[in-house]
């Protein structure tokens, strides 16, 4: 699906680096060690990194340079981390998040 | 404590840190990015005579002299509030707090969306995302992508895409609503790339503005401008189709078009599906200021400089005591520009720490900042000149207002 791009015409082509293993949601994946994770994993075809809190719909990245928020994981049991700024390492654990219980708005549907 | 800190290390904070240091300060650089060099690091256009200008080779020689000076450059740490107490800085970063005597805010500039149904799935990015997963990570956003939003910002990054063979379908407008104003109108647009076009990095967008700046195509103007786009790389931009919606339950698989009247009105029944598995949005740039709004600094909403920019002097000082700014915080330019105004910055700074700067060699660096923006190819509002000029007359206001206060 995406591809990285090992020899581009201007800016050459790409150095061989370090390759590291991690998980996310369970699967292993491998990346380029510092790369950030949303890199890693669109190389690896994954866009999705999360569904959303409340309407549990797909998101990934947005702005890709840590303004928006979009791309929050969970890396080695810390919230809301940024998925485009966090650089992969070696054995890191990510989960993307998934939809929260609204209890009071459950609630409210049958009881307002 | 700290001499001085600098937020941010695009060109703007690394060429003030760099410059600082050699004037013999004590400086500490923060940046929530991976890398040095901001936003700079993705840029990759051609310049006339043939040079490229290489974002991550330009990146990578501001941070070799900060490095061989010895800065001390700490990354992946953001900041998210500044005060001042007793004539001292405090800069409230993720895990820690840090003291300084003066304080620059280089903090660059964000991009703003615009709102088209279907813009939350993924695959659906901001034109600059696209161009740092391009040309700095080396992965491909896509396999084949559409752009919404005509403008200098994603003319370019369109060629950028198409260099690294990264199909992009079409580049086209925003369809009209509440939000999306002046880029959903294909009037205003082509008058708005008539007047920097011949500024623009890409030849792409000089090929562009070559037919419309020819008298025949002036004259038909918009009503005649190609249905289906003039081609300029061989990615057709349509200044009379706008995208409805994007397509796609888990992620893109394409975006609905519609042709539109001159005034962006969509025609019924001309909609139509195109695949593609990612969509970029370029709504354009506006200075990132927050942290300067939560210093009490006076602000002015100025169009030419890109939205909302902290009151500033030519010098980089603002009203406020060992606060400064640099780069596109204080409006929407080049990188060339924001190494300029990184230099004057720091030689103010440098100044008011005691340090013996001639008054000859910050007007110098005054002048050269304006005479980087003159020769700049690449320009993001054709009246920036008119947009700084109006800034320095708030400046000027706000310093007799001082003057008038003191007597
Ligand atoms: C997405 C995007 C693409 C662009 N593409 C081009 C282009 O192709 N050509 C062109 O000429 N210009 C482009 N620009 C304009 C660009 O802003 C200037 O060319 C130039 O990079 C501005 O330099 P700067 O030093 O002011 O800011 P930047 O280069 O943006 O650097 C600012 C730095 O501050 C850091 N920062 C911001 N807030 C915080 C915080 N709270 N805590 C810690 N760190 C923080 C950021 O991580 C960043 O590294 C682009 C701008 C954007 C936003
Ligand atoms: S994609 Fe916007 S913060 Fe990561």
């Amino acid at each position: 699906m995406t591809e990285r791009i090992l020899d581009h015409p201007v800016l050459g082509v790409l150095e061989p680096d370090q390759t590291v293993t991690f998980t996310f949601n369970g699967m292993k994946y491998e990346g380029r060690c510092g790369e950030p994770i949303a890199a890693a994993l669109l190389a690896a075809g994954i866009r999705t990194l999360r569904h959303h809190e409340e309407s549990g719909t797909p998101r990934g990245i947005y702005c890709n340079i840590g303004h928006c928020f979009e791309c929050r994981v969970e890396v080695d049991g810390h919230q809301g981390v940024r998925a485009c700024l966090t650089p992969v390492r070696e054995g890191m654990v990510i989960n993307g998040g998934g939809a929260l219980p609204s209890p009071v708005r459950d609630w409210r549907k049958d009881n307002a | 404590m700290r001499d001085l800190i600098i937020i941010g290390s695009g060109p703007a904070g690394l060429t003030a840190a760099i410059t600082a240091a050699e004037h013999g300060l004590d400086i500490l650089v923060i940046d929530e990015y991976l890398k040095p060099g901001g936003r700079l690091l993705g840029q990759l256009y051609e310049e006339p005579g043939g040079n490229w200008w290489n974002g991550i080779e330009e990146s990578r020689k501001l941070a070799g002299r900060a490095s061989s000076l010895g800065l001390d450059i700490r990354l992946g740490i953001s900041v998210h509030n500044i005060e001042q107490i007793d004539g001292s800085w405090l800069v409230h970063a993720d895990c820690e707090t840090f003291e300084t005597k003066s304080l620059l805010l280089a903090t660059g500039a964000a991009e703003a969306p615009v709102a088209i149904p279907g813009w939350t799935l993924p695959g659906v990015m901001s034109v600059g995302a696209a161009q740092v997963m391009t040309n700095v990570h080396r992965v491909k956003p896509g396999q084949r992508g559409v752009i919404i939003g005509v403008n200098v910002l994603s003319s370019a990054i369109a060629m950028e895409l198409k260099i690294a063979d990264v199909e992009v379908a079409a580049i086209a407008l925003p369809k009209t609503n509440q939000v999306n104003g002046k880029a959903a109108n294909p009037s205003e647009v082509m008058n708005a790339l008539l007047h920097v076009s011949h500024m623009a990095p890409s030849p792409l967008v000089k090929m562009g503005s070559k037919l419309m700046t020819n008298d025949f195509m002036k004259r038909m103007g918009i009503t005649l401008y190609p249905k289906n786009g003039v081609r300029m790389w061989d990615i057709p931009v349509m200044l009379r189709k706008a995208v409805i919606r994007i397509e796609g339950t888990d992620q893109v698989e394409g975006v609905t078009l519609a042709t539109v009247t001159a005034e962006g009105k969509i025609i019924p029944g001309t909609e139509e599906v195109i695949g593609c598995d990612f969509v970029c949005i370029a709504g354009g740039l506006y200075p990132l200021a927050e942290l300067a709004a939560l210093t009490g600094c006076p602000f002015y909403h100025i169009d030419e400089l890109g939205g909302f920019v902290p009151l500033h002097s030519e010098d980089m000082r603002t009203p406020l005591d060992g606060l400064y700014v640099a780069g596109n915080i204080t409006g929407i330019e080049g990188a060339k520009v924001a190494m300029s105004q990184g230099k004057t910055a720091a030689l103010a700074i440098a100044k008011d720490h005691g340090q013996d700067i001639a008054d000859t060699s910050l007007s110098e660096a005054v002048r050269q900042i304006s005479s980087t923006r003159s020769d700049a190819h690449i320009q993001f509002h054709s009246e920036v000149e008119a947009g700084r000029r109006k800034l320095q007359e708030y400046w000027e206001q706000h310093a007799a207002g001082m003057r008038n206060v003191m007597v």
